[in-house]
């Protein structure tokens, strides 16, 4: 007989925040046992709520990343971008952000106002108000520094509507960009790894892309930003549970020379791999062509890419065709390759 | 990268696919093939390599993955360390998820233990140095591939006169274990293709016993899709009598016959060899590497004061007969059931050079 380990002796684990599969499995198992509402069960990066007849997207995200400044970035600027592009990729233009820090004692005061200067900066610049918030302040060692939670609201475009259920087989699989690049750059940031690659986190606000995106296709199924758990995470959930499954060109996929040798060196897979200025989108294939010369134009989707397709075969499964003929499954990571890194 | 496209070009690939079928054609019956590698494993599922090879070539998955073939007792150690007071572990990312019946190092992290992940056993002597309160224990694992630089950073602590590091030894010899597998004659063999990175340190002549004893040909093979498939054709060229059976070396770009001199000799001004327990298969004479009486005083398990509660394997986990050979994952009744990379039953599935991992990962 086959037992399944009694989860009463069980604790949280780091892996339970990787955003794989034992995220999900917390989420559906523990937390949707007592928070049930229908807005809520699809699990979306934003809900989208009707209030008085306007439909509003609705996203809350905590950043607990460390190192707190690192190349391409800091936690203000992707606790703001973080919240923007969960908007975005909603189907919304992100208007408002609330900003709750719980910052350790000792932190340094000039650090403080560096991530406070950064939120502001990217705020201003993309026209998003950050209009409320908290501060709270906890003994030494009972934080890491300093965490943020923003929460965003945003208006819904009128006539765009996402979501899995609208995906239809030979729907394209678009990528905006070389995938990973956030994790890398915070791996290479962190003390214990000495690599001088120049590398950045991609850390940045898609919302003017996928608005100009909505633009030129009517016919957008999806859009996803790859964050924890990365491309492998995100095209898993798409095909979960669906009569249809994806299949990848390993050949298609944007690559750099430094995210692919610094995947060779350090084992990691690249479709794993956390990005914070990227977008997953399944549309309709004869929309394709322009959504990528689109995205392209665009600073956050000069490498967008089409990399694969929506098919009839292996339903619920991605997978991935190498260059040689051969393919493979891409599965949903199970935990992180190292742990909070975004 | 020009380097690694070279050994991962379409037509290359083409090429030697097509010398194998024609090969193994003409030899006609199975042929089944060894790798004693977890990176080689991970290298063959990830290119779907055995879709590429005709139905008489089977490829099988030995005894490579370090972490998986350390027993439960050197866990328990790992974890019984872990709970001591003012004690930071450190670890190689892999073995932090590993399970015994105890826990794993993950489980005691959650619980409050200080367990770091160090990309080298060097990392850990700077936690040493910046934390001298605390005792800093390294989990040595590994083949040769690691022993050497395990070995340097012992020889370096005595050197910088570093008190509070110490290492839980668990490295292990390969060629014994594979003598073992091969003088099993419930197992049938008919070649190895054997560890690149292990080769690099110990060269070619560890093997010369397989050709000269048991007249199975052995081929040391580097990791890009090129060269695991022109590793499979040089060994079915041997078997087919188009070559004479012996030891080659494909990966010549870092292999030499006589390995890495230089770490050779500190491995063994470090330690010393010992029988050693490996999962799945016992005790194996002369497979594992002990710390040297000189060097006692950084030996975890000499120094501190532990006591393990030695667990065993969950009743039904095969991994053993994995690590062997004998069984594939997909015979094991836990498989993709029970047992998966988030909830693993068996240090198969945990590492990232796992056999049954690879399956689980790529395998369709």
């Amino acid at each position: 007989m086959l037992l399944i380990m009694p989860m009463k002796n069980e604790t949280i684990l780091i892996s339970h925040g990787a955003g794989g599969k034992q995220t999900r499995k917390l989420i559906e198992q523990i937390i949707l046992k007592y928070f049930s509402d229908k807005i809520l069960l699809p699990l979306p990066d934003a809900a989208t709520v009707n209030i008085t007849g306007v439909e509003i997207c609705f996203t809350t995200d905590s950043y607990v990343v460390n190192p707190v400044f690192f190349p391409g970035g800091d936690i203000g600027k992707l606790a703001i971008c973080g919240t923007i592009n969960d908007l975005a990729v909603s189907g919304a233009i992100p208007l408002f952000i609330s900003c709750a820090m719980i910052i350790e004692e000792g932190f340094s005061f000039l650090m403080f106002e560096k991530i406070l200067k950064s939120m502001s900066k990217i705020a201003k610049k993309t026209g998003v108000r950050i209009v409320t918030g908290d501060t709270k302040v906890v003994d030494r060692g009972k934080g890491d520094g300093i965490f943020i939670t923003t929460t965003g609201i945003g208006l819904k475009f009128k006539n765009v509507q996402l979501g899995k259920q609208f995906i239809k087989k030979g729907d394209a699989v678009i990528i905006g960009g070389v995938p990973g690049m956030h994790e890398l750059s915070i791996i290479c940031a962190r003390e214990n790894i000495k690599f001088k690659t120049g590398l950045k986190s991609d850390c940045a606000p898609l919302h003017q892309m996928i608005e100009e995106i909505f633009g030129v296709s009517k016919k957008i199924r999806f859009m996803r930003d790859p964050t924890r758990g990365g491309v492998s995470a995100v095209l898993n959930e798409i095909v979960s549970g669906a009569d249809f499954g994806i299949e990848i060109y390993e050949d298609k996929i944007p690559l750099t020379k430094q995210v692919r040798s610094l995947c060779e060196i350090l084992g990691f897979d690249i479709l794993n791999l956390a990005s914070e200025g990227n977008v997953v989108i399944i549309a309709d294939s004869k929309d394709a062509n322009s959504i990528v010369r689109t995205m392209r134009k665009n600073p956050a989707g000069k490498n967008a890419s089409v990399i694969g397709f929506v098919t009839d075969e292996f339903c619920g499964k991605v997978i991935l065709k190498t260059k040689f003929g051969s393919s493979r499954f891409i599965e949903m990571p199970a935990a992180g390759q190292l742990p909070r890194i975004c | 990268m020009k380097y690694i496209d070279s050994f991962r070009d379409t037509n290359a690939i083409r090429g030697l696919v097509s010398k194998i079928h024609s090969v193994a054609g003409k030899i006609g019956k199975e042929i089944v093939l060894m790798e004693v590698c977890g990176t080689h494993t991970m290298a063959i599922a990830r290119a779907g390599l055995r879709q590429l090879l005709p139905e008489n070539v089977k490829l099988i998955s030995g005894p490579g993955c370090p972490v998986c073939v350390s027993p439960n007792s050197f866990i328990d150690k790992a974890i019984a360390i872990s709970e001591l007071k003012n004690t930071i572990v450190t670890t190689f990312g892999d073995m932090y998820r590993v399970p015994s019946g105890n826990g794993s190092l993950e489980k005691q992290h959650s619980r409050g233990a200080r367990i770091e992940i160090v990309y080298s056993p060097f990392d850990a002597i700077e936690i040493a140095r910046r934390k001298p309160e605390n005792n800093v224990v390294f989990i040595g694992v590994g083949f040769e591939t690691t022993a050497p630089v395990i070995a340097s950073v012992i020889k370096y602590a005595k050197q910088e006169k570093i008190k509070n590091f110490l290492v839980l030894a668990g490295n292990k010899i390969i060629p014994p274990a594979m003598e073992i597998l091969v003088s099993d004659v419930h197992h049938h063999l008919d070649g190895f293709i054997c560890p690149g990175h292990v080769s690099v340190i110990i060269g070619s002549k560890p093997y010369e016993i397989f050709p000269e004893k048991y007249n199975i040909p052995c081929v040391i093979s580097g990791f890009e899709a090129c060269d695991i498939l022109q590793s499979i054709l040089y060994l079915l060229e041997m078997i087919a009598g188009m070559e004479k059976i012996s030891v080659k070396i494909q990966y010549t770009r870092c292999v030499d016959p006589e390995g890495n001199i230089k770490a050779k000799k500190i491995m063994n001004e470090v330690f010393s060899v010992c029988d050693s327990e490996w999962r799945g298969i016992g005790l194996i004479k002369s497979s594992g590497l002990a710390i040297k009486d000189e060097y006692k005083q950084y030996d975890a398990e000499y120094m501190l004061d532990v006591s393990v509660n030695i667990s065993h394997d969950r009743h039904g986990c095969i991994c053993g007969d994995v690590l062997k050979g004998i069984k594939r994952p997909v015979d094991c009744i836990f498989f993709k059931k029970v047992c998966t990379p988030e909830n693993p039953v068996g240090p198969c599935m945990v590492s990232s050079e796992g056999t049954c991992a690879a399956y689980y990962a790529y395998e369709k």
